[in-house]
């Protein structure tokens, strides 16, 4: 057993120190009739690392790799490259095999990458603190709807139409053992968001305003209003975004007056992975601090008086505060934020503008291109990196179609709205820096048999 | 031309202590390199990634186009150094022994990587047309039909991302089987030595939380249970074995009297490396119990995560899991249950916790770590892990008191209290005395039952001369704390950090770096 360093001979000398006759001694406390006398019937033997690695290859050859075919989805998840280093980096074994940095004195390493972490994602969300991740984007969400609660002390949510609605159903999920109350539609196919409807459904019991930036079908509004409108009625502003690549070229949420900004941060670094694990950003104004949810890393001295860095304000968490916490999450996602703060430090703000130019400037000539194809009209006046085709067929058919063709073509919004049968129609595509002019051909040729 | 007959000396000249360890103008020690932060060595100019040229295109960004970001970056040379160097002022497991207890700091098999990364799982998209997934959804069934064999239980609900979510899904499937009996209780015990994301999770989810007792040998108190359990009472989370190393040996006991005023069963999962092939929770009557694939299945902490909770469930909670669920057809196809068809397939589920289907990358891993164990292996893992501790406990419990040493064995960690050590000295100059020994401290002060409790888990992949060494440092630490040795107090001296200031940084926070003027100019 290749891992499992004791031999038979050490652990007879350690039966013998202990005073313990056989293995089965040091269960005794296990009631009888639990005890298992041999190993678990029907289950395989222990494997050799090459039969466990020809069996994992067979299972990810069953895959279609976003690589591997022409690849458009998107959705609040997208495929970016990653630079070589920074998988490198993030499999050192200082890193991957460390944990929580609770001894501070030996975990400077991961303490002052967190401290760089939350700066690079306060500035590029445009608040003044960020904390040292959540799980995801939808769970960040989720915890920034509870901090306005806590706030304001209102249990009233407004949630965009332009949401991701799995997030809107995360939300919902925990909305029914917590009592707020969520005001939720499914979107419209127009090329406006719904920031208006938004501030005339404002009123004095609401917590929060939740709007996505860009939003699930790619459009883009101007936050500001909104912000006003609901600073005016004493609640906050949750801006959630799940393509911060975005932000290399758009104002900010924070810029705009958003009070808590959330995201997914799987763009930068993290990678498709089939859905994680991902990174959840979450930043705020400074004056919300201490109604934070997740680990916080401060700078501090040490007692030689040299700078080091700290887990601070802990008496918002969990191990501290027990039922009082303010949220629960213990593990967060370190290594993720590692690799995203890796990936942007590579960047750099003049690499990401490169970064999120190249995106807009293929997106455009994308959607220009796919809008030719006859049946099909794009949505959008405004977008980034993804925008929504209104198809003349159920959008889901013709996604599952493009893949028997070898297309990865975009997600539908049956898939997403199952219960908004209207804007079935709807495909939502995303267009990278990993698309290349033969792969938006591609899609358009598919689509174009496809809809014929 | 003459030629020098001196060469390079080649011996070392003996120098007094006092000169041993001069400052450095850098204040770089040899190997150990001080590094600054990216926001003072960087700039907004300097790139380590080239791109194409984008496309001239007229902008369609709504008129919201950004002015100034203010990240710095690095060529690629300066990050890796940058990183590398930082990672060196880190422990880890790679580097030896990390007995925090509780936490299950094992080693973390490089198989696993090289699996994660394969790019038939690590480059699909979630929402990418399940025709396209089948491999992907394989690994999670196969991942979830050993999760069930090797607990004894019914279900398991794959999505939640750590142990603490893990807790939040497995309550919300209590809750949702109450409500689905039209049955509102409020309340939910917790005994007092549980880990704190237990009453966290159950206030997070509505309910009041009370506190059960634990007798002094460290277990729960049965007759203080039995006496608080009624028809207010949701379910009750207990930790098997406990945050003491203890097994509740009354687990089953406690089970039937939850179940029969109609109460659930919630076992903390995160000392399952301790039993796992040798227990199975399903025959201990647990209902639901999350799985920590970080701890017992060796998915690498990552300096913080990410984790991944796959929660068992009983018959009785498993139709109340959330979604995503892969479910194996007839034809040994796997299909997702979603909000599409959870109202034909699953339509009591309670609905998602996550946006997508979990801790893919964990799931992958973990499922290497299994199959390289089998289910012969994995009941070694216990035995070794309970052995070594065992093994810690009685080869110490000399100069430590060890305050349930005498409630039998322990299970997968040892457990001390600071009695004993001289006025003055406390948990924490042991610990801090370990950094300067070359270890990772055990987890300290917790569980609060104990007072300046050291909980020391060493895990099954630590060899005997590991542990004979770690001993070796432990006892000599407790021998100086109880004789007073007032230089044990200034620990640890050879880390990159003294002892940090943890009341400064929280009562003047910093969370964020700034510009040194600008800071001067906000304050």
């Amino acid at each position: 057993m290749r891992y499992l360093p004791l031999t038979d001979t050490d652990r007879q000398a350690m039966l013998a120190t202990i005073g313990a006759a056989s293995i089965d001694d040091l269960f005794v406390d296990v009631p009888a009739e639990a005890r298992l006398s041999g190993q678990i019937e029907g289950l395989p033997d222990h494997a050799s690392e090459l039969a466990v690695e020809r069996h994992m290859s067979k299972l990810a050859r069953q895959n279609l790799s976003a690589g591997e075919a022409p690849f458009f989805l998107g959705a609040g998840a997208y495929k970016h490259h990653v630079p070589a280093s920074v998988d490198h980096l993030i499999q050192r074994g200082e890193f991957l095999t460390a944990y929580t940095p609770y001894q501070p004195e030996i975990a400077q390493g991961t303490l002052q990458v967190l401290f760089e972490f939350q700066t690079q994602v306060a500035r590029l969300l445009g608040c003044d603190v960020a904390n040292a991740s959540m799980y995801d984007g939808s769970t960040a969400c989720w915890e920034a709807i509870g901090m306005a609660r806590r706030i304001t002390k209102r249990g009233k949510a407004i949630l965009s139409s332009g949401l991701h609605p799995h997030y809107v159903s995360v939300a919902r999920t925990m909305a029914k053992f917590t009592g707020d109350v969520l005001a939720h539609e499914a979107p419209t196919l127009t090329a406006q968001t719904d920031i208006d409807a938004l501030i005339a459904a404002i009123d004095k019991d609401v917590s929060c305003v939740v709007v996505q930036y860009p939003d699930i079908l790619g459009r883009i509004a101007d936050l500001t209003p909104l912000a006003d409108a609901a600073h005016a009625a004493g609640a906050l502003l949750v801006a959630v975004v799940t393509e911060p690549v975005a932000l290399g070229a758009l104002v900010p949420p924070g810029e705009m007056g958003a009070d808590i900004v959330v995201g997914e941060g799987q763009s930068i670094g993290v990678g498709l992975q089939f859905g994680g694990p991902y990174l959840g950003l979450f930043a705020c104004k400074q004056k919300y601090v201490r109604q934070m949810p997740g680990r916080l890393c401060g700078e501090t001295v040490d007692a030689a008086g040299k700078r080091g860095f700290v887990l601070t304000l802990s008496t918002r968490e969990q191990h501290i505060r027990r039922e009082k916490a303010t949220s629960n999450i213990c593990t967060n996602s370190g290594l993720c934020a590692l690799a995203f703060s890796i990936h942007m430090t590579l960047l750099g703000e003049r690499g990401l503008r490169d970064m999120a130019s190249l995106n807009h400037g293929l997106a455009v000539q994308a959607a220009d291109r796919l809008a030719q194809v006859p049946g099909v009209t794009l949505l959008n006046d405004s977008f980034f990196n993804e925008f929504t085709l209104v198809l003349t067929k159920d959008a889901r058919d013709v996604v599952r179609s493009l893949a028997d063709k070898g297309v990865l073509g975009g997600v539908s919004l049956g898939r997403l709205f199952p219960d908004a049968p209207a804007i079935g129609k709807g495909l939502v595509v995303a267009v990278t820096e990993t698309v290349t002019a033969e792969d938006i051909e591609a899609l358009a040729t598919a689509l174009e048999e496809e809809l014929a | 031309m003459t030629m020098l007959k001196e060469g390079r000396p080649t011996t070392p000249v003996a120098v007094a202590d006092a000169h041993m360890a001069p400052a450095t103008v850098t204040g770089n020690r040899a190997l150990m390199l001080e590094e600054a932060l990216i926001f003072e060595i960087g700039s907004t100019e300097t790139t380590g990634v080239d791109f194409a040229p984008a496309p001239k295109v007229a902008s369609r960004l709504g008129g919201l186009e950004r002015k100034t970001i203010g990240l710095p970056g690095l060529s690629e040379q300066e990050t890796v150094r940058h990183y590398t160097r930082l990672s060196r002022q880190n422990y880890a497991i790679d580097l030896g022994l990390f007995p925090l207890g509780s936490c299950t700091m094992k080693h973390n098999p490089r198989l696993n990587e090289k699996v994660a990364r394969m790019p038939g799982f690590a480059d699909l998209h979630p929402l990418a047309p399940q025709s396209t997934v089948q491999g992907a959804l394989g690994v999670i069934n196969e991942l979830a039909v050993w999760l069930i064999k090797l607990t004894g239980m019914h279900g398991v609900a794959m999505t939640p991302k750590a142990g603490a979510h893990g807790e939040l899904c497995g309550l919300l499937c209590i809750r949702a089987a109450l409500e689905a009996r039209g049955d509102a209780r409020r309340v939910v015990l917790v005994p007092e030595s549980a880990h704190g994301t237990n009453p966290a999770t159950a206030a997070f989810c509505g309910y009041q939380v009370e506190d059960i007792p634990a007798t002094p040998e460290g277990r729960v108190d049965l007759a203080a249970l039995k006496a608080r359990l009624g028809p207010d009472v949701a379910a009750v989370m207990i930790t098997n074995p406990n945050t003491c190393g203890l097994f509740e040996r009354d687990m089953k006991v406690i089970s039937d009297a939850v179940h029969a005023v109609g109460a659930f069963v919630y076992c903390d999962g995160a000392n399952f490396n301790a039993i796992v092939g040798r227990v199975r929770p399903g025959d201990l009557g647990v209902d639901a119990m999350h799985i920590n694939l970080h701890k017992t299945f060796s998915t690498p902490h990552g300096g913080g995560g990410p984790g991944s909770g796959p929660v068992v469930l009983s018959e009785a909670l498993s139709p109340f899991g959330p979604l995503p669920y892969t479910a194996r057809m007839a034809d040994g196809s796997i299909h997702l249950i979603e909000e599409e068809n959870v109202g034909e397939e699953m339509p009591q589920s309670f609905g998602r916790m996550s946006a997508f289907h979990g801790q893919m990358g964990m799931f992958t891993r973990a499922l290497a770590y299994i199959m390289s164990h089998g289910a012969d292996g994995l009941r070694q893992v216990a035995e070794d892990a309970v052995l070594n501790a065992n093994y810690i406990l009685r080869s110490l419990d000399d100069v430590l008191d060890a305050p349930f040493g005498t409630s039998g064995p322990c299970m997968h960690e040892a457990l001390f209290s600071d009695k004993g050590l001289a006025e003055g000295f406390t948990t924490l100059d042991i610990a801090k005395g370990l950094i300067d020994e070359g270890f990772h401290p055990m987890t300290m002060y917790f569980p609060l039952v104990v007072h300046g409790a050291m909980l020391i888990e060493p895990t099954e992949t630590e060899s005997k001369a590991a542990l004979d060494q770690f001993i070796l440092a432990l006892r000599s630490l407790a021998e100086r704390a109880k004789a007073g040795d007032e230089a044990l107090k200034g620990a640890p001296y050879h880390a990159p950090r003294r002892r940090l200031d943890e009341t400064l940084a929280a009562r003047k926070p910093v969370l964020t770096w700034e510009a040194p003027g600008l800071a001067q100019a906000a304050e």
